[in-house]
């Protein structure tokens, strides 16, 4: 019987892998794709990469015009994550079972976290654009509704995780229901949620090029702008100038989240 | 009169779990009460019925003199500051410090406002300490609490529930998760703290032979119901098989090899 245990759950991996094949398989065919040439082109991207996509000292002149749309998207994803994370603490208090008024109530709220996470950022953005046109608020706003959703769905799970104890505890001292909230939910998921809403800052800035992109603002439209005119020197200084803000903010929110647990 | 009187107490869960069925209890003042019986027998939920942790399905639970399943939310709110509460997982906000964690104790005294905002006055804090004192904790005071043994985190549990200024404290398996040199000294405190202050103290355990050791009156569960209430010397061995049902050979290896430990 063991043995047979083992050679059937062999065979369901065999199975699985069988199927992944079929299914890449199937969609090469369906979509005529040459995989030779689809790696051999690989190091022509790189070689066209090595040869044109590098800041030049012309590029450099650029700067500081770079580094304003920088600064302005950075605060733009610290600013729509922080105040998410206001409303997400309210939405995730009344959304989890642990600390909700009533279950109907909790339902409400999880379900409208629900939509605001499960509608793609890029798609907010396009949505918003009718609103608010081309300015800085339909980033904000897709950003700040994305991260709500996220932070609620985030928080709701670190409450549920970390503070049944100390509620049953408090409840039964006859504390009253704000006063559980403020000295047992609270201080036991606070340092698991500023982890969230630093994980939710470094996402914000990733997206926030790509929705700039689309609605043209912030560091977005300045790399669109330089793509576009052909001058890919500056447009690879706008990537270069974009990775070493993630990767400071990335150092920088490690460090946090090392003090405070 | 009695302190707490069960009246046909019954919780069912759905149409098939029922957790307890017509209990019937009455506790006088300053009596330490061990209630046994084996695991799903009902212990926790009798317990957490009584302050109404869980909303009993049936019957009634006088505590004090007042009918507990019939007042409006405030009312039991004053109720359960009476009643203090011990948990198996000690239940502390693991990342406030010990002293936070006693004074937890107080809020049900206090108004939302004043609860919310964590004011506790000059004569609560200074109750704290001397609690903390009493249990030998004074040098963990402004320790996390999560950096405490399970031994001393059962005892900032204990100041919790006796800052409340209690009748009557209900604990909930206190010892199961801590070593028997640990066991010994909660079991000893709440004996202290039932026979010194007056304080009514109702333990569920599953250890048969510190039920025995300590208490003034057993109470044997077993599916939802009574078996046994009575007092331990005159419980038999009989008796005891009929509260564990099939499990009573593994127990009897297990109380032996307690007694080992202990002698």
């Amino acid at each position: 019987m063991q043995v047979n245990f083992f050679f059937k759950k062999r065979l369901r991996a065999l199975l699985v892998f069988a199927f992944l094949v079929s299914v890449t398989y199937g969609g090469i065919m369906i979509t005529e794709y040459d995989v030779i040439k689809g790696f051999s082109s690989i190091p022509m991207a790189i070689s066209w990469g090595v040869t044109n996509f590098f800041p030049t000292t012309d590029s450099f002149e650029h700067l500081p015009k770079i580094l304003i749309s920088l600064w302005e998207t950075i605060l733009l994803s610290i600013g729509s994550a922080t105040l998410a994370s206001l409303f997400a603490l309210f939405f995730a208090i009344l959304g989890s079972n642990t600390t909700t008024i009533n279950p109907f109530f909790a339902t409400i709220c999880r379900f409208i976290a629900t939509l605001f996470r499960n509608i793609d950022v890029a798609v907010w953005s396009m949505i918003l654009l009718f609103s608010f046109g081309q300015s800085a608020l339909t980033g904000y706003f897709a950003l700040f509704f994305v991260s709500f959703g996220f932070l609620t769905r985030a928080f709701i799970e670190t409450i549920d995780e970390v503070s049944n104890s100390g509620v049953e505890a408090l409840r039964a001292t006859g504390a009253s229901y704000i006063s559980i909230v403020i000295h047992s939910v609270i201080p036991s998921s606070a340092s698991q949620m500023l982890s969230w809403l630093l994980f939710m800052i470094e996402t914000n800035i990733r997206s926030a090029t790509l929705i700039g992109i689309l609605t043209g603002t912030g560091i977005g439209f300045v790399f669109d702008l330089y793509y576009k005119s052909v001058d890919y020197n500056t447009a690879s200084l706008v990537v270069i100038a974009i990775v070493i803000a993630i990767l400071a903010l990335e150092a920088a929110s490690n460090y946090v989240r090392r003090v405070i647990i | 009169m009695a302190l707490l009187e069960l009246f046909n107490l019954s919780k069912r869960y759905d149409q098939h779990t029922i957790a307890l069925s017509d209990i019937n209890i009455s506790v006088n003042k300053g009596e330490f009460i061990a209630v046994i019986g084996p695991s799903g027998a009902g212990k926790s939920t009798l317990l957490r019925c009584i302050n109404r942790m869980i909303e009993p399905t049936n019957g009634e639970v006088t505590f004090d003199g007042v009918d507990l399943l019939h007042v409006k939310r405030k009312e039991l709110r004053r109720l359960r500051t009476k009643i203090g509460m011990i948990f198996q997982h000690y239940h502390l906000v693991n990342r406030l410090t010990v002293i936070e964690n006693v004074l937890h104790g107080r809020l049900g005294y206090k108004s939302s406002v004043v609860g919310a905002l964590g004011i506790y006055t000059k004569k609560e804090k200074e109750q704290a300490i001397q609690l903390l004192r009493m249990l030998g904790l004074a040098d963990q005071m402004y320790k996390r609490s999560d950096k405490l043994s399970g031994g001393q985190k059962q005892r900032v549990g204990i100041a919790r529930a006796l800052i409340q200024d209690p009748k009557m404290l209900l604990c909930d398996e206190p010892i199961a998760s801590l070593d028997p040199n640990a066991s010994k000294i909660i079991m000893d405190y709440l004996q202290k703290i039932s026979q010194s202050l007056g304080i009514t103290v109702i333990v569920n355990l599953h250890q048969v032979d510190v039920a025995l050791q300590y208490s003034d009156r057993i109470i044997g569960v077993s599916q939802g119901q009574i078996v046994y209430d009575g007092t331990p010397t005159d419980i038999t061995q009989e008796q005891i098989h009929q509260i564990y049902g099939s499990d009573f050979d593994d127990l009897m290896v297990e109380m032996n090899k307690e007694k080992h430990y202990a002698g």
